[in-house]
């Protein structure tokens, strides 16, 4: 009996300790990708330091560097998306986890998950030839009333903030759905039947089911939002490439990682690449801690379940 | 475990001597029920009669279908896919399974209690004032506070809890989190409380405040209890039902069912040979 026993110790010992090794591995990567950002922009943070932040100037053959316009486009544009995309996203997660009949179910998640493995790319140029110009359309069929109002203002181009919002959007919901989905799946059918017990209504035992699945939506919100924030091809083909600060809807914009893929290549003098990989190094770390909260967000549900299963197996067990 | 008998060919379904049924209107008349999860029937022609203002209790086997009959009782198989009922649920002689059932409706008055206890991740407060909240019972803040704390009461649970209400619910022990679910439930006021084993994951002094209250709440509700512990069946139940692979075998007053029953297949599972 004793031989399997240690045999299986030691194959457990393999699998934890591989396991380990990758999991630090990763770890290790992750700090090499940021030191090295920062390395590869020390001159920039040398030369402007939080200035690089506060101004708005971008001129390479100046050497002059301001970032705040395209932390402006970053930030307005993927807001924007989260503002449109959330709404839909939760819809279709709960339609999909709480209403549709159960053969719909799986078409609809393929749908969803097909949607998500799309290109970005491909995105940019569906955003070129179809959306931009039914943006276009509209923006020129804005009212004079409208017209008024800081988010309307500016000629009807089609490329700028709108458009840029609305592919990031169309981008992140089938993401921030699947992960809202999963999250709803893993809220214990006994909290709805719960609800049902006491006389609530579908509707009333879906939002039950919201409420204790609240920590992983803001997850599932969040980490589309963090999606939104790096999202670089499509936003870069549609948003106008034109660093502005404006609440306008209508005025093209740029965006932090436009701007990386637009310059990286073509970047001459030693300054102008350390300022963009500052860029770089700060989107990484600004997508890095949202992604890191999202998920915690999404585990701490996971792991809710989880002791709870747990907590009933042992009790059973001790029975 | 010594080997299942198939039942007897016929199955006779015993009903409650009359005498009972004088004292006690009728609450839930079962006729001819048979349930489907799919393709799998899991009920089989059942039919009975439960008393109002008596304690039911539901015993068999693990698998045999005593849960799943509890839920047909306030229709809580209708959220579960593919499933379907057949025959007639009579709750004061109305069917509930007719077309046109307000089942938000039925299940307000017909309570339930489920085996793991499922409070909401909210505090104790809002667990039992949820289902006053939606079913609008409480006009204003101070009914609402006096029905939460009644129900708390009725549930035996008021003293443990009266100092910390608006604490979390999942910071209650399991035996608390039970009560609290029965208070819950209690709050809306139902007329027939339906528990599925709610005694089975707590420990001998948890389960005996269980019971208790059980026995203190009759007065006011018509209980049906599922129970694997055949003590306490005994010690809390008026009326036993014995099921079998989806078959009511025999149904009576507890004690007769346990000094004397009728069939073979009951005797063999209440004297603990099979099962
Ligand atoms: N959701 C479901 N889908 C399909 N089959 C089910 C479902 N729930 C229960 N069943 C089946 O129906 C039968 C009766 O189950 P039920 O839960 O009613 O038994 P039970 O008497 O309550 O058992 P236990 O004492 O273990 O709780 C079992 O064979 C079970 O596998
Ligand atoms: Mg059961």
């Amino acid at each position: 009996m004793a031989l399997p026993f240690v045999k299986g110790r030691s194959d457990e010992l393999i699998f934890r300790g591989g396991t380990g090794v990758f999991a630090v591995v990763l770890i290790a990567l992750v700090a090499a990708i940021g030191v090295e950002l920062y390395r590869q922009s020390l001159l920039s943070i040398r030369e402007f330091g939080w200035q690089f932040w506060l101004t708005d100037t971008w001129d390479p053959v100046a050497g002059q560097f301001g970032a705040r316009p395209f932390i402006w486009g970053t930030l307005y544009s993927s807001i924007l998306a989260l503002i449109i995309a959330t709404p839909i996203a939760l819809g279709i997660a709960i339609y999909i986890s709480e209403l549709a009949p159960v053969r719909l179910r799986r078409p609809l998640v393929f749908l969803t998950e097909l949607l998500a493995a799309i290109p970005s790319i491909v995105y940019g140029l569906w955003g070129i030839f179809v959306l931009v110009p039914i943006v276009r359309q509209f923006e020129i069929a804005t009212p004079e009333w409208l017209k008024g109002v800081p988010l309307f203002t500016g000629p009807p181009l089609g490329v700028g903030m709108l458009a840029a919002a609305l592919i990031l959007s169309i981008m992140v919901i089938p993401f921030t759905s699947s992960v809202a989905r999963e999250v709803l799946k893993a809220v214990p059918q006994a909290q709805r039947e719960g609800a049902y017990a006491l006389g609530a209504t579908p509707w009333e035992a879906i939002r039950m089911a919201l409420f204790y699945a609240r920590t992983g939506i803001i997850g599932a919100v969040m980490l589309g939002f963090g999606r939104a924030l790096g999202e670089t091809m499509a936003v870069t083909m549609v948003i106008g490439n034109n660093p502005q600060i404006t609440w306008s809807l209508y005025a093209p914009q740029y965006t932090m990682s436009a701007v990386l893929a637009n310059e990286f290549a073509e970047a001459a003098g030693d300054l102008y690449l350390h300022a963009l990989v500052e860029m770089g190094l700060v989107l990484f770390v600004i997508t890095l801690i949202i992604n890191v909260i999202s998920r915690s967000f999404i585990w701490s549900m996971a792991r809710q379940k989880q002791s709870r299963l747990v907590k009933t197996a042992a009790i059973k067990a001790a029975a | 475990m010594s080997p299942v008998q198939t039942p007897p060919p016929s199955l006779k379904i015993s009903t409650v001597p009359r005498d009972a049924r004088a004292e006690h209107p009728v609450g839930i008349e079962v006729e001819h029920l048979n349930f489907y999860y799919g393709e799998k029937r899991a009920l089989e022609d059942i039919s009975l009669r439960i008393q109002s203002h008596l304690v039911t209790a539901f015993i068999g086997p693990s698998g045999c279908g005593k849960s799943t009959f509890l839920r047909t009782l306030n229709r809580m198989n209708d959220i579960i896919a593919g499933s379907r009922a057949e025959g007639k649920v009579l709750i004061e002689g109305r069917d509930v399974y007719a077309p046109g059932t307000d089942v938000v409706a039925l299940r307000r008055r017909v309570g339930m209690v489920f085996q793991k206890s499922n409070p909401f991740p909210k505090s104790i407060f809002e667990n039992v004032a949820y289902g006053l909240r939606i079913n609008g019972l409480a006009g204003s803040r101070s009914e609402l506070h006096a029905r939460v704390e009644e129900s708390l009461q009725s549930a035996a649970i008021w003293d443990e809890v009266k100092d910390r209400l608006h604490d979390s619910a999942l910071a209650l022990s399991g035996g608390q989190q039970q009560r609290l679910c029965i208070a819950r439930a209690l709050a809306i006021r139902p007329e027939i409380l339906l528990m599925d084993e709610p005694a089975s994951a707590l420990d001998p002094i948890a389960t005996q405040r269980i019971e208790e209250l059980i026995y203190q709440l009759k007065a006011q509700y018509t209980i049906v209890i599922v129970t694997h512990n055949m003590q306490q069946a005994a010690r809390v139940s008026d009326h036993t039902a014995f099921f079998w692979l989806g078959r009511l075998v025999e149904y009576g007053p507890t004690d007769r069912i346990f000094t004397n029953p009728a069939e073979k297949l009951t005797e063999d599972y209440v004297t603990g040979r099979f099962g």
